[in-house]
C-alpha cells in the first residue's frame, strides 16, 4: 500500500532533463508550502525565541532589567525544588490519567461490544464527557460534585460516613485525575471499540472451534489485535494530557501550594503571575527537551502502528 | 440522533455466544456505566433549570418545575459577545485550516513529494511539544504587534493548532481515493484542477466535513491561548466561564446554565459525528 515512504509515482518518461525534474518537483511541492511555512512560523519560531529568552534575566516587574545571563536561569530551575515537584506531578497526572482511562475504556468497550438494546444510546451517553468544554467539565466537578457542603459526591457517600470532605483541597491531585479520567475514558473506549470492530470474526470463530474459552480467546487473539489501538490511545492521550491546563486552572489553581500544579500551569504562573520571562522560558526549554525524549519514543510506537495499519 | 449512532456503531460486531445467562446482566451493567458517565452532565443541565435555592438543597431536589431564569440571566448578563468571539475564532480558523491543509494533504498523498514521511513527522511533532514553552514569546510578540485581546490572534493560533491534525486526517482520506479514477480522468484529458474538483473532492467531502468538525470542537474548547492572550474584547466562552465563577461565587444554578451554554454546541456536534471523531483523533489510522 502507499506507505509514508513517498513512492515517486511513475515519473513521466519524457521529462528526464534535470531542469524539468526540478520544475516538476516544485509543482508537486507548491501545494504543501503554505501549510508548511505557516506551521514553521507560528509553532517553531517561538521555541527558538524561548531559547533566546531563557538566556536572559528578564522580569517584567523591573523594566530595563533585561540582560544576558547565560545558563543562570537553568541553574535556578534545576535547583528549584518546587520545579522538581511540579515535574513529578506532571508525570503522575499524565500517567495516572492515561493508565486509568485506558483500563476503564478497555473494559467498557468490551462491555459495549455486544448487541443489546439501546447500545447506540449508551455509547452516545458515554462519549459526552469527552465533548464537554474542559473548563465547563472542571467547573462541574469542582462546584457541583466535589463541593464540601452542597456537592453531590458527599451526599452520595454520606451513608458511608463521609462527612463534609473538601475533596478538591484535601486530595487535589486525585480530584484532578478523576476529572481527567472522566473526560478521557470515552475517547479510549471509542478507540478500542473501533479496534474490536475491525477484528475479523473468522479468527475468533476459529479460536473457539479449537476449544479456547472466552478469556483465553481474549488474551490470545483479541488483546494482541488491540495492541496498536491501545498504543495509539496511550500515545495520543499522553500528548494531550501532558498539556493539561484548563482542568487544573479551574479546579485547584495548582494548589494547595503547588501540590497539584503540572509544568504547563507552573510555567504559566511564573510567566504571567510572577512576570519572570527568563526563568519561565528556561523551564519551557527543559520541558521541551524532556518531552522530545519521551515523544521520540512515542513516535516510534505511533509510526509502527501506522505502518501496521496501512499494511492491514 | 440515536439512529445515527446505532447505524454508525461498529460494523462487524461479534455477538458473544457464551453464557446466555449473563447477557441481560451485562446489558444492564452497560446501561449503568453509560448513565454513570452521563450523570454529571445530566445533573448540570438539571441544575441549570432550578432556582438557586433548589440547587443547593440537601438532599438534592430531583422533582421541580423548570425555570428559564438562569438562562435569561446568562444571556442578559452578556454572554453574547463571548459566544460571537468563540463562533468567529472557531469558524474562521477552521476555514483557514481547510484552505491550507487540503492542498498540503493532497501533496502528501495523491502526488506525493519527496520525504513525505519527514514532512508528516514534522507536522505531528508540533503537537508533541508543550504549547506552554511557546507562550512567553508568543505573548511578547503579540503584545509588540499590538494584537493582544484581538480575536484574529486566536484565529491564527487555532489554525496552527489544528493544521497538523487536519493534514494527517485529510491525507488518510485522500489515500482512499482510487488511483484508477484519477488516471481515467487524466486519460480523458481532464486538467489536474478539473479532476480534483470533479473526481477527488466529491469523494473526500465527507472526510473534509469530519475534519472541519474536529477542528471546530478543538477551537471552541480551547482555553490556554484564550485566557492568556485575551481580556475583554476578544474573550471566548471558556474565558467567560472563568469570569463567571469569580464574580458569581457559589451561584450553582446560574453557573450550571452558563456551563451548559458553553458546552452544548460541541456536545451536539460530537453526538452527530462520534464515529468520525475517533477516526479523526487517531489521524485516520483506525478505520
Amino acid at each position: 500500500m502507499t506507505t509514508t515512504e513517498a513512492p515517486p509515482q511513475a515519473a513521466p518518461e519524457r521529462q528526464t532533463s534535470p531542469a524539468a525534474q526540478r520544475r516538476d518537483g516544485w509543482i508537486r511541492r507548491a501545494p504543501l508550502l503554505p501549510a508548511l511555512i505557516f506551521t514553521i512560523i507560528i509553532t517553531k519560531l517561538p521555541f527558538l525565541v524561548t531559547i533566546w529568552y531563557s538566556l536572559q534575566s528578564w522580569n517584567l516587574v523591573r523594566p530595563g532589567s533585561q540582560r544576558f545571563v547565560g545558563l543562570e536561569n537553568y541553574a535556578t530551575v534545576f535547583t528549584d525544588s518546587q520545579f522538581r515537584g511540579v515535574a513529578l506531578n506532571s508525570i503522575l497526572l499524565t500517567l495516572g490519567s492515561v493508565a486509568i482511562a485506558m483500563v476503564l475504556g478497555l473494559l467498557i468497550a468490551l462491555l459495549l461490544n455486544r448487541a443489546f438494546l439501546g447500545r447506540g444510546i449508551v455509547r452516545t451517553l458515554i462519549i459526552t464527557p469527552f465533548l464537554i468544554t474542559p473548563v465547563a467539565g472542571a467547573l462541574l466537578w469542582k462546584s457541583v460534585l466535589f463541593d464540601p457542603t452542597y456537592g453531590l459526591v458527599n451526599f452520595l457517600l454520606s451513608p458511608f460516613g463521609a462527612g463534609q470532605t473538601d475533596w478538591v483541597s484535601t486530595f487535589p491531585r486525585a480530584a484532578v485525575i478523576i476529572a481527567l479520567v472522566w473526560q478521557w475514558t470515552p475517547f479510549m473506549m471509542l478507540l478500542i471499540l473501533a479496534g474490536l470492530g475491525s477484528q475479523p470474526p473468522e479468527v475468533l470463530e476459529a479460536a473457539r472451534m479449537d476449544g479456547a474459552t472466552g478469556f483465553a480467546v481474549f488474551r490470545e487473539v483479541t488483546l494482541p489485535h488491540l495492541q496498536r489501538f491501545i498504543e495509539l490511545g496511550v500515545v495520543l492521550g499522553a500528548i494531550y494530557l501532558v498539556n493539561t491546563f484548563d482542568t487544573i486552572y479551574m479546579m485547584t489553581q495548582g494548589g494547595p501550594g503547588t501540590a497539584s500544579a503540572n509544568l504547563p500551569f507552573y510555567i504559566y504562573q511564573r510567566a504571567f503571575l510572577g512576570f519572570d520571562i527568563g526563568e519561565s522560558a528556561a523551564m519551557g526549554v527543559v520541558t521541551v527537551v524532556a518531552t522530545i525524549v519521551v515523544a521520540t519514543l512515542a513516535l516510534r510506537l505511533i509510526f509502527r502502528s501506522f505502518s501496521a495499519a496501512e499494511e492491514a | 440522533m440515536t439512529a445515527v449512532a446505532e447505524r454508525a456503531a461498529t460494523p462487524a460486531t461479534t455477538p458473544r455466544r457464551a453464557s446466555r445467562g449473563a447477557g441481560p446482566l451485562l446489558s444492564m451493567l452497560a446501561w449503568i456505566v453509560g448513565l454513570g458517565f452521563f450523570f454529571p452532565v445530566l445533573w448540570m443541565v438539571m441544575t441549570a433549570f432550578k432556582t438557586e435555592a433548589q440547587a443547593v438543597t440537601i438532599p438534592p431536589t430531583v422533582i421541580f418545575t423548570p425555570t428559564f431564569d438562569n438562562f435569561a440571566e446568562v444571556f442578559g448578563g452578556g454572554v453574547g459577545p463571548y459566544l460571537l468571539n468563540s463562533l468567529f475564532a472557531t469558524v474562521a480558523s477552521t476555514v483557514l485550516v481547510l484552505l491550507l491543509g487540503t492542498p498540503a494533504a493532497f501533496a502528501l498523498s495523491l502526488r506525493p513529494v519527496k520525504k513525505t514521511q519527514d514532512v508528516l513527522f514534522f507536522f505531528i511533532s508540533t503537537k508533541m511539544l508543550p504549547v506552554v514553552a511557546a507562550i512567553v514569546p508568543i505573548y511578547v510578540v503579540v503584545n509588540y504587534l499590538g494584537a493582544l485581546d484581538n480575536v484574529w490572534t486566536l484565529v491564527v493560533l487555532y489554525t496552527a493548532m489544528n493544521l497538523p491534525i487536519a493534514v494527517w486526517m485529510m491525507r488518510s482520506f485522500f489515500l482512499e481515493v482510487p488511483r484508477e479514477l484519477l488516471e481515467a480522468a487524466s486519460m480523458d484529458g481532464a486538467s489536474l484542477w478539473r479532476s480534483l474538483r470533479e473526481v477527488v473532492l466529491p469523494i473526500i467531502s465527507p472526510g473534509m466535513a469530519a475534519t472541519a468538525l474536529i477542528c471546530m470542537i478543538f477551537a471552541w474548547n480551547e482555553f490556554f491561548f484564550a485566557v492568556n492572550l485575551t481580556a475583554s474584547r476578544a474573550a471566548t466562552v471558556p474565558v467567560y466561564l472563568v469570569g463567571f465563577i469569580t464574580s458569581e461565587g457559589l451561584y450553582f444554578a446560574s453557573l450550571c446554565a452558563a456551563a451548559t451554554v458553553a458546552a452544548l454546541p460541541v456536545v451536539i456536534a460530537g453526538w452527530i459525528a462520534q464515529n468520525k471523531l475517533v477516526q479523526g483523533l487517531s489521524f485516520g489510522a483506525v478505520k
